[in-house]
Formats: C-alpha cells, structure tokens, sequence
C-alpha cells in the first residue's frame, strides 16, 4: 500500500486564488481555522491586513476599498456573520462587490454549544442576504469552490460567500 | 457662523471644510444629518453618501484611503453614528492612514430621531480621548471659528490620521436629500476617480 499523499494544503491554495484575483486588502477578526492564511496575508507586502474589531467594519472595508479602485476579502468565522447583517445593506443597495470567507463552527464535533446557534442559521441568513453560498467539506475542493466565489462577486458585483466546513478546519483542541 | 449657544453652526461648518477642495479631497459623511450637510455645501461626484450603514463611515474611510493613498479622505459624521462604530477608531489607530482624517459633527444629539441625548451629551463620553487612547496622534478640538479654519487648513495636506471633533449646535436645519441610488453614487465615484464605473 502506498504512502498516504500529503495533505492539501488549503489555506495556501486560498492564498494563491486571492492572489489570482488581485485581492490587496484583507480585513479580518482573528480565527484558529483562518490562522495560516492570514499568515501569509501579514507576511505579503502587496496585501494590507486590516484587524478588525468586528466583523461589520469587514464591509465597509471593502466598501470603500472598492469606491477606491481595490478588491478586498472578509474573513471571519461564522459567528461573525450575526455581526454584519445591517452592514450587509450596503453591499446590497450600492452593489459592492464582496467576497467573504467563513470558517464554520458549531457544526461537527464542536464542544462549545454556545457556537451552536448561529452556526446554524449561516446558510439561511446569508441567502437572505442575497449572498452565493458555497461550501467546502474536502481540502481537494477549496480553491475550485474559493475561484467560483471570485468571479461570481467580481464579475458581477455580487457578493458571495466561501463556507470552511468545520469537518475541513478540523475540530479545536480544548485541552493543552 | 456661531449659533444661539455659541457653538458652531452645522451647513456652515461643513461649507467651511469642504470649500476650495480640489480634484484630490474624497469625502465619507456618515447616515444621516451629515449627508444632508454635505448636500448642501454643494453637490461633487467625489462625495460618497451614505444613506444607511450606520456606524460604517469611518471604515469605508480607511477601506478607502487604503485605495488611494494619494488622495485625501474626510469622514465626516455626527456624534450618534461615530459611537455606533466606535471600534472602527481603532482599527484605524492600527493602520495609521496617512491620508484619512475622522471629523465628528458633535451636537449631543440624534438629530434625525428627535434630538434624544446622545452619549457625549453634557460632557458624557470625551470622543478625543477615545481617538487619542486609538492611536490618533493628531486630535483637533474645533469649538470656534478660528479652530474651524485651523482644520480646514489642516484638512489641505495631511500627514497622519487626524481625529476631529466639531462641536455643533443642536440645530435642525431643513433637509438637503442627494441622490439616493448607491449604484448611482458608487459609479459616478468610480468615474471620478478615472475607474470603470
């Protein structure tokens, strides 16, 4: 039997669509699952990492990013998304381009019940949002689904959504 | 240009900050009664209105001078829509735009909802100090005439992230609606800017 193939290295493959895309801000609030590309984020000369409070200031980043002639992603992990549905009228009315990442919890095997409830309503709030929903469970269909995600929001102005199952992220470790 | 209680009055305040701005000065007012101040100074495709989003003027500030690092960026907003965003002064304190300043419109008021006290009311909350503990270095106290015109001047080559708070009047004068289609208004930025709308 062969050795297994190494692991795909998603988080990597995220950063070369972004790249691809011409993406030169990146705002995001901290999140184990998104660590290692906003790693590689922080470690690009050509991308601004913006930290952010909250995720909300995230789209209005790429709001005026956008008025100012530069493409911006918004990472964040599901909880996040709760915090930017008013925000989310502005990508709305004006049209903004938006693309967002999002890193799922309360999903699969998640000790934290209190993770449980809004990551449950992720998929329905978004589409209400008049957001594309796509979703990754395997590393070998990130950047296929992270790349359908770019030209839908910056071919058309649109704003779309990346969901990283928590069976992809892996569940987080409670005791060290 | 001052009102009844001494404090500047909000149009002419605006007219003041916004005259002579040249081709180069992108302008940010927050939900509310500063898109209607704005409106009245004078209409300019290089205003970005904001007729909902409250509490994200100063975010799409820095997402915008970000942009256009050649260009200058004033968010301008009241005092109701900047404490709803709070956390954007300090994730601007982080990035230290060089190109952004943040003016607050302080009337102690929601004028668009009532005239209810807001949390600077009397001395509540001290903005300054909130954009000084952020990271803003240059932080502007404008309560009269000639500080109004310090920052005007100030406004005309910026050199870091500046922090402003304008106290205004509480006044309510009649409203000036722009155009309220945000594909309108983000196109003919864009076009003003010299990128396909």
């Amino acid at each position: 039997m062969n050795a297994p193939a190494p692991a795909i290295d998603w988080p990597q493959r995220l950063y070369t669509t972004l790249k691809r895309a011409g993406i030169r801000q990146v705002g995001y609030v901290p999140d184990a699952g998104h660590a290692r590309l906003i790693d590689l984020c922080r470690a690009d000369p050509d991308i601004r990492d913006v930290v952010l409070t909250t995720e909300e200031e995230g789209v209005a980043l790429a709001a005026g990013a956008w008025l100012g002639g530069q493409r911006a992603v918004l990472l964040m992990q599901s909880s996040g998304v709760g915090n930017c549905i008013n925000m989310l009228s502005l990508a709305r009315a004006c049209r903004f381009p938006l693309l967002m990442m999002i890193t799922m919890r309360g999903e699969w095997e998640e000790f934290n019940p209190w993770q449980q409830p809004m990551g449950s309503i992720v998929d329905p709030v978004l589409k209400l949002c008049e957001a594309e929903i796509y979703r990754a469970g395997k590393a070998d269909e990130v950047e296929g689904l992270a790349e359908r995600a770019v030209q839908h929001v910056f071919g058309d102005e649109r704003i779309a959504a990346l969901l990283l199952s928590q069976q992809l992220i892996g569940k987080k470790v409670w005791t060290k | 240009m001052s009102g009844p209680a001494g404090k500047l009055e909000r149009r002419a305040a605006m007219a003041a900050l916004v005259a002579d701005r040249g081709d180069d000065l992108l302008v940010v007012p927050g939900l509310g009664s500063t898109t209607w101040d704005l409106a009245a100074a004078g209409d300019n495709d290089r205003n970005f209105y904001l007729w909902g989003a409250m509490g994200g003027a100063a975010m799409i500030g820095l997402g915008l001078a970000l942009a256009q690092p050649d260009k200058r960026v004033a968010v301008i907003t009241g005092d109701g829509e900047m404490l709803m965003g709070m956390g954007a002064l300090a994730t601007i304190g982080i990035q230290q735009p060089k190109n952004l300043a943040v003016i607050v419109f302080d009337n102690g008021v929601y004028g668009e909802t009532g005239m209810q006290p807001s949390h600077t009311h009397d001395g509540g909350v001290d903005l300054i100090g909130v954009a000084r503990g952020c990271g803003f270095a240059d932080c502007l106290e404008v309560k009269d005439e000639p500080a109004l015109a310090g920052l005007a001047a100030r406004l005309k080559s910026l050199s870091g992230p500046l922090f402003a708070h304008v106290a205004i009047e509480a006044s309510d004068p009649p409203r000036v609606l722009p155009e309220r289609d945000g594909t309108v208004l983000k196109g003919r930025f864009r076009a003003a800017l010299g990128l396909k709308a």
